[in-house]
């Protein structure tokens, strides 16, 4: 038993420090204190000496290692409550551990749905009990996610959300979405949105074009997703508030997004490794693992999305993890659950594809990709290795070789198109709090 | 078994080369002398058990594989999706695996999700026959569609095919497509822009809105049926528009060569797509395509039954 006056430190040494908040990226030392970052080795000799006890520096070698600060999920279903046979706050923790996250965000479209306080309490409670990394959650944007009615944004602003979003669904009424984004703006929330027409899309499981065609699968077409993105862009003007549209995936999403911030609208984007790593070709076989909306779509829209990140038009990137238990997804295409796991991929994927492969970014643009531009639209104290902060630190080796395999996935659920693949660059270590909670 | 057939499975045409689809037919030929016979049975198949597995309903095709099976002499199970488990919350692959447990030697499957098929021929010993996916594909019509082509025209490379109706939601049209193109016929679809998409002309195909330009030049006509029911609402605006637009009126069949076989896969709405006078007229070979199917079927499930037993 610790007792606890015992001071913990750690001395991080040699690695190359990138922590995009203060525009630092060098070659140091970190030090932590208590699980808090602290700006020099003498605070830890002055913490042994104003407490006292026993003191212990626990010595961690980072050379040849990026020490970044822990990365930032904003898109992760965790399934509770509810559907705790696909994925559970505990396990979905350990998952975003090894993928090197320590703040990771959860959707509401459990059971019951996020859109009520009390949920909201029992996700943070259970959260605190059993999770590994911090959990955040949100609020529903309407009551049930069915796009009628608000759900009581205010009550879950108190509850201690950090955005509303239906994703899953999206509010097809305008209207609504209207009083809604105005709403959130007087609670100060940002709204995230799943930007899906239903009305275009109807049946749609697959891309619409020239494998929906061949394979006579239900089309889902670009505009269904470009119209509610052309949508939100007008809502984001008219209340002057700001509107994340989630996992986007057409060339035309990216060309509204790229003009609309030009302009200096309050929209952003966010891009799931995914929807870059595949194309549509992917579902030729009828392979359920690649079933996930939106869908895989076309290597033109690839291509935008890698450019649109590129530019910066596409400013956060996030998994869209979506577990699902086998059985689920082993049942006819039309029939399947939509989404695949995401959490233990998503960092190697990106780095291996935009930084490695095709040269869209560097390393330090991926991580504030991952932390400093999600911390700034949630406005939550994540995201940075400022003196003070919690030690949330990961540990990137970017040229590890590695390979995919879904039998040693921490998450519950096992449906990711990935398995088999072989990435480089991955999080070799996770520290949450000053507390290494995953090392490889 | 000879080595110009592999396959226990017959999931599309798309998978299928041209010498393998020559070789269906030609063993279809023999089959088709057997229904001639006054004994119209071979022991090809004795001691298998099939079971047609018709989750969508169906009649004609459930027949026509019915009939092959007993002309064949294998024993034959009926189960449609009201009578079997899947009503019961059973998912499909553990339906078929029970069927499989009772050592069911071809599955015949119909169903409404495109790739149904291929889910359970890689998961199943058994042959899987696709006997319609959603509107992937519909394998064993579009060969009897061959076999009938080929039996009136000499052979199928060098046709002129034109495929009318509803082509984005049929698997009918999608299978010939793939058929006829590896043949060496040439293809045109012919329907309102809704139903037929430009998109299929990325399949190696010409499109046509204009079904007076397209008539003349036609060695065969496939008319699908045209369904009007709440779906499809917004895919045109109704029966007497597309009579009008794309119906094969006795005034266009005029436009037709005379040797141009006029088809359809049935069941036949007489005055939508195809007057009843020209359903009925020299040129159409509507039954014969009916006879074929059972040949074609029989060809299908020897060739694939002889591979998975």
């Amino acid at each position: 038993m610790r007792r606890n006056f015992d001071v913990s430190a750690i001395i991080i040494r040699g690695g190359r420090i990138i922590d995009p908040a203060n525009k630092r990226d060098e070659i140091a030392d970190l030090y932590i204190v208590d699980g808090k970052i602290v700006g020099s080795k003498s605070e830890i000799r002055e913490a042994f000496t104003r407490r006292g006890g026993k003191s212990e520096i626990e010595e961690i070698s980072a050379r040849g290692l990026i020490v970044a600060p822990g990365l930032i999920d904003i898109h992760v279903h965790l399934r509770e409550p509810g559907f705790g046979h696909k994925e559970t706050i505990e396990s979905g923790g350990r998952a975003a551990a090894v993928g090197g996250f320590t703040t990771i965000v959860c959707m509401p479209n459990t059971s019951p749905a996020a859109d009520n306080p009390s949920t909201i309490a029992w996700i943070k409670d259970r959260a605190a009990a059993v999770a590994c990394v911090n959990v955040l959650a949100t609020g529903a944007i309407s009551k049930n996610l069915a796009g009628e009615e608000l759900a009581p944004i205010g009550s879950l602003a108190q509850a201690g959300v950090v955005a509303i979003t239906d994703d899953g669904h999206c509010v097809q009424n305008h209207e609504v979405m209207r009083r809604a984004v105005e709403y959130a703006r007087m609670v100060d929330l940002p709204v995230l949105d799943h930007c899906q027409d239903y009305n275009l899309v109807g049946t749609g499981v697959v891309h619409e074009g020239y494998w929906s065609t061949l394979l006579g699968l239900p089309g889902w077409p670009a505009a269904g997703e470009e119209a509610m993105v052309m949508r939100n862009i007008l809502l984001a003007e008219l209340c002057d508030h700001h509107i994340h549209c989630q996992h986007v995936t057409t060339i035309g999403s990216v060309r509204l997004l790229r003009e609309a911030r030009a302009r200096g609208v309050k929209i952003s984007g966010e891009v799931c490794p995914h929807h870059i790593a595949l194309t549509d070709e992917a579902i030729q076989n009828f392979d359920t693992k690649c079933k996930m909306n939106p869908p895989l779509r076309s290597q033109a829209d690839v291509n935008a999305l890698m450019e649109g990140i590129a530019d910066g038009t596409l400013s956060i990137l996030a998994s869209d993890h979506a577990p699902h238990a086998d059985f689920e997804k082993e049942v006819e295409f039309d029939a399947a659950p939509f989404g695949i796991v995401g959490l233990e991929t998503e960092l190697g994927l990106f780095i291996d594809l935009l930084v490695h492969k095709h040269h869209k970014i560097d390393i330090a643009r991926l991580i504030a990709m991952y932390t400093i531009e999600p911390a700034r639209l949630l406005k939550i104290d994540a995201g940075t290795l400022s003196i003070g902060a919690r030690a949330d630190v990961t540990l990137i080796d970017p040229e590890l070789e590695w390979t995919v395999r879904i039998d040693q996935f921490e998450s519950a659920s096992r449906n990711s198109p990935f398995n088999g693949w072989k990435l480089k660059g991955r999080a070799v270590r996770t520290i949450a709090g000053g507390k290494t909670i995953w090392k490889l | 078994m000879t080595t110009r057939w592999t396959r226990k499975d017959l999931l599309g045409l798309r998978e299928l080369s041209a010498d393998e689809l020559n070789f269906v037919l030609e063993t279809a030929d023999a089959f088709k002398e057997v229904g001639t016979r006054e004994i119209k049975k071979v022991p090809a198949l004795r001691g298998k058990t099939l079971v047609n597995f018709f989750v969508e309903p169906s009649t004609r095709t459930r027949t026509s594989f019915e009939l092959a099976a007993f002309r064949l002499s294998a024993d034959v199970i009926n189960i449609s999706a009201a009578n079997s488990s899947l009503t019961k919350g059973e998912t499909l692959k553990d339906t078929a695996r029970n069927l499989e447990a009772l050592h069911a030697d071809i599955l015949v499957l119909r169903h409404s999700s495109a790739g149904a098929p291929q889910f359970l021929a890689s998961r199943l010993k058994a042959s899987v026959i696709n006997a319609g996916d959603g509107a992937h594909e519909h394998p064993t019509q579009a060969l009897l569609d061959l076999y009938t082509m080929r039996e009136r025209r000499g052979k199928i490379a060098g046709l002129h095919v034109a495929i009318i109706g509803d082509i984005l939601f049929s698997r009918v049209a999608r299978s010939n497509i793939f058929g006829l193109l590896k043949l060496g016929a040439r293809v045109t679809l012919v329907g309102p822009s809704t139903l037929v998409p430009r998109e299929f002309e990325k399949l190696g195909v010409e499109v046509s809105h204009k079904i007076e330009d397209v008539l003349p030049k036609a060695d065969a006509v496939n008319l699908l049926r045209i369904q009007h029911e709440r779906q499809r609402r917004e895919y045109f605006p109704g029966l007497g528009e597309y009579i009008r637009l794309f119906g094969l009126t006795k005034e266009r069949a005029k436009l037709l060569k005379p040797e141009c076989l006029i088809m359809h896969p049935g069941p036949i709405n007489r005055g939508v797509e195809i007057d009843s006078d020209v359903a009925d007229g020299l040129q159409s070979v509507i039954l014969d395509q009916v006879t074929n199917g059972l040949a074609v079927r029989m060809a299908v499930l020897y060739l694939c039954g002889g591979i998975s037993t």
